[in-house]
């Protein structure tokens, strides 16, 4: 093979590959700042003629952008702030506290991730009805609150913290709540920010569940009000585009900012299998 | 002083939750696929009636289901290989030493998995456009006539199938770039001392070493494409002509359009049937394939 060959073949197919997946996301940010139609051209316009917020103004005065953002910011600080206490509850507690049947139990719920969460979902909206809960977000955090995905992952890590440690704090007279407080807490912090990234980003973009749940306008989540606009909007393609990037754009910050613990949890996910 | 109490304080709100909203809820899942729970039972569960298999017998003279499960088929089986061939190449691309700005790249491919489906798939319905759409332009430039992505029963699931794989690859891409990552230099440099070429490493040494995690990214990747829901819901509505209706697509029409509660949960009966089905199918053939 020709010297410098290999080089440029490797870091060419990757700029191609970089390309392709970063291309409809930047043409994604660009068709937002255009003035409206200007996109439906031949050839398709690369960058706007003149670049405008007017999509956005659209999208927030009268296409209730405002609200969408303000539900799914609330949706997701609630079933993040509620899933993380009740899985870092139960993984620390399969890890190490010992009590009738622990080993069994943890097996039986690795055995049940198999069971797609959809076959659940006829019944559990009949539940949520008889409950009072179906068109409110009581019926999208409930059934978020525990995922056997989170314990797993919490275990896993807990695993490692030393029982001398908690030996002493019991002796010196710690209960067992101050004890998970003040010093389980602390050293879980790593695993705690993995599972809330994922918690969020995958709070943030769910559909299916908040489609079904969800059938008052005012409570749309971005997801589900984004897909519901674009089978009204067809046309509206700038307008679109504004959509869709307030509906990404958090999430991809989120996940600039912290890939590390985001990588984190897809690689201990993996082993799920 | 250990108090049991304590720990069951800990798990209960979990367990809690999981077997009231979930386990329950597939258990009553089966029993629902026995009735005829409609509209008329929401309303009054005294209309309900026990149906024994009917639900899944309706089910199998329904020319529309077959057309869902030859779909959802599709999607998978063309779907799934690609993918992770794609995810493969990426990964052993990013894993060679003459890579320069390794982590840009990596985040690169990796950014389109934490996107928003609902919003990219509205993106990318604008970029298959026929007539405006980047892709047919692109295309276009190589020489080939339009193509009617969206619009033509041949094309949509293709079109579907494209956009899947182009969110979705990052993910497996990942996991196989660590496999890569932890396979020992010794193992390389004791074939290249044998006097094995570049392929030969890559056959003899590379692929048995990663088979396991192919063998699990496969199983994952199938169950997740079987799940195949979102992507036509926002692109094609199922259409055009049914081409892309998939299995959950019909369960959710079944379910909460129809109001069918007994025979949606037939259908996603069958689904969980199918991906545990292919589940084993494929952890089978990895043991049958070890063991030869």
């Amino acid at each position: 093979m020709i010297p410098g060959f290999a080089p440029l073949l490797v870091n060419g197919l990757l700029l191609g590959g970089a390309t392709i997946s970063l291309f409809p996301l930047l043409w994604m940010l660009s068709a937002s700042l255009m003035a409206p139609g200007e996109a439906s051209a031949y050839p398709p316009p690369l960058l706007p003629a003149r670049a405008t917020l007017a999509n956005y103004r659209e999208l927030f005065t009268h296409a209730g952008g405002a609200r969408y953002l303000a539900n799914s910011l609330a949706l997701t600080a609630a079933v993040t702030l509620v899933s993380l206490s009740v899985n870092v509850a139960a993984g620390y507690a399969f890890a190490k506290l010992r009590f009738a049947g622990r080993d069994r139990i943890f097996k039986l719920l690795l055995g049940t991730l198999v069971i797609p969460a959809q076959v659940a979902m006829v019944p559990l909206f009949l539940l949520l009805k008889h409950l009072g809960l179906v068109n409110t977000y009581g019926g999208v955090i409930v059934p978020a609150a525990a995922s056997i995905f989170g314990i797993f992952l919490v275990r896993q890590y807990a695993l490692s913290i030393p029982s001398d440690l908690m030996e002493a704090a019991r002796i010196d007279g710690a209960g067992e709540f101050r004890l998970f407080r003040s010093i389980i807490v602390p050293g879980l912090r790593p695993i705690i920010v993995t599972l809330a990234v994922f918690t969020m980003l995958g709070t943030w973009n769910d559909f299916m569940w908040p489609l079904i749940v969800l059938s008052d306008q005012d409570l749309y989540t971005l997801p589900v009000a984004l897909a519901s606009l674009s089978r009204e909007h067809v046309q509206d393609n700038e307008l679109m585009m504004a959509g869709a990037v307030v509906t990404t754009l958090p999430v991809l910050l989120l996940f600039l900012v912290l890939q590390r613990q985001y990588i984190r949890g897809l690689m201990a996910g993996s082993v799920k299998g | 002083m250990r108090l049991p109490g304590a720990a069951w304080g800990f798990v209960a709100p979990a367990l809690l939750v999981i077997a009231v909203f979930f386990l329950i809820p597939v258990l009553a899942a089966l029993a629902l696929s026995f009735t005829d729970f409609d509209l008329y039972a929401l309303a009054d569960v005294a209309n309900l009636r026990l149906v024994g298999l009917r639900n899944y017998a309706r089910l199998l003279e329904k020319p529309l289901f077959w057309q869902a499960l030859g779909n959802t088929l599709y999607f998978a089986i063309v779907g799934v290989p690609l993918s992770i061939v794609v995810s493969f190449g990426a990964a052993l691309l990013l894993h060679s030493r003459l890579v320069r700005f390794r982590s840009f790249f990596r985040t690169a491919l990796f950014a389109p998995v934490v996107t928003t489906l609902v919003a990219v798939a509205v993106v990318w319905r604008y970029l298959f456009d026929t007539r405006y759409g980047w892709l047919n332009y692109t295309l276009g430039s190589l020489g080939i006539r339009p193509i009617d992505w969206l619009g033509d029963p041949h094309w949509a699931m293709p079109a579907i199938i494209v956009f899947a794989v182009w969110k979705s690859f990052g993910y497996n891409m990942i996991i196989l770039l660590a496999g890569l990552q932890s396979i020992p230099d010794a193992l390389y440099e004791a074939a290249r001392i044998d006097g094995a070429s570049s392929w030969r490493q890559f056959r003899d040494v590379t692929l048995p070493m990663l088979a396991p995690i192919v063998v699990m990214v496969s199983i994952l990747t199938t169950a997740g494409y079987f799940q195949l829901f979102a992507e036509p819901y926002v692109m094609t509505q199922g259409g055009p002509l049914q081409s892309t209706v998939s299995v959950l697509y019909l369960m959710y029409e079944e379910g909460f359009k129809w109001w069918n509660l007994g025979s949606a949960s037939a259908v996603a009966f069958v689904l969980f049937l199918l991906i545990f089905a292919l589940t084993v199918l494929q952890l089978r053939l990895a043991r049958w394939e070890e063991a030869a």
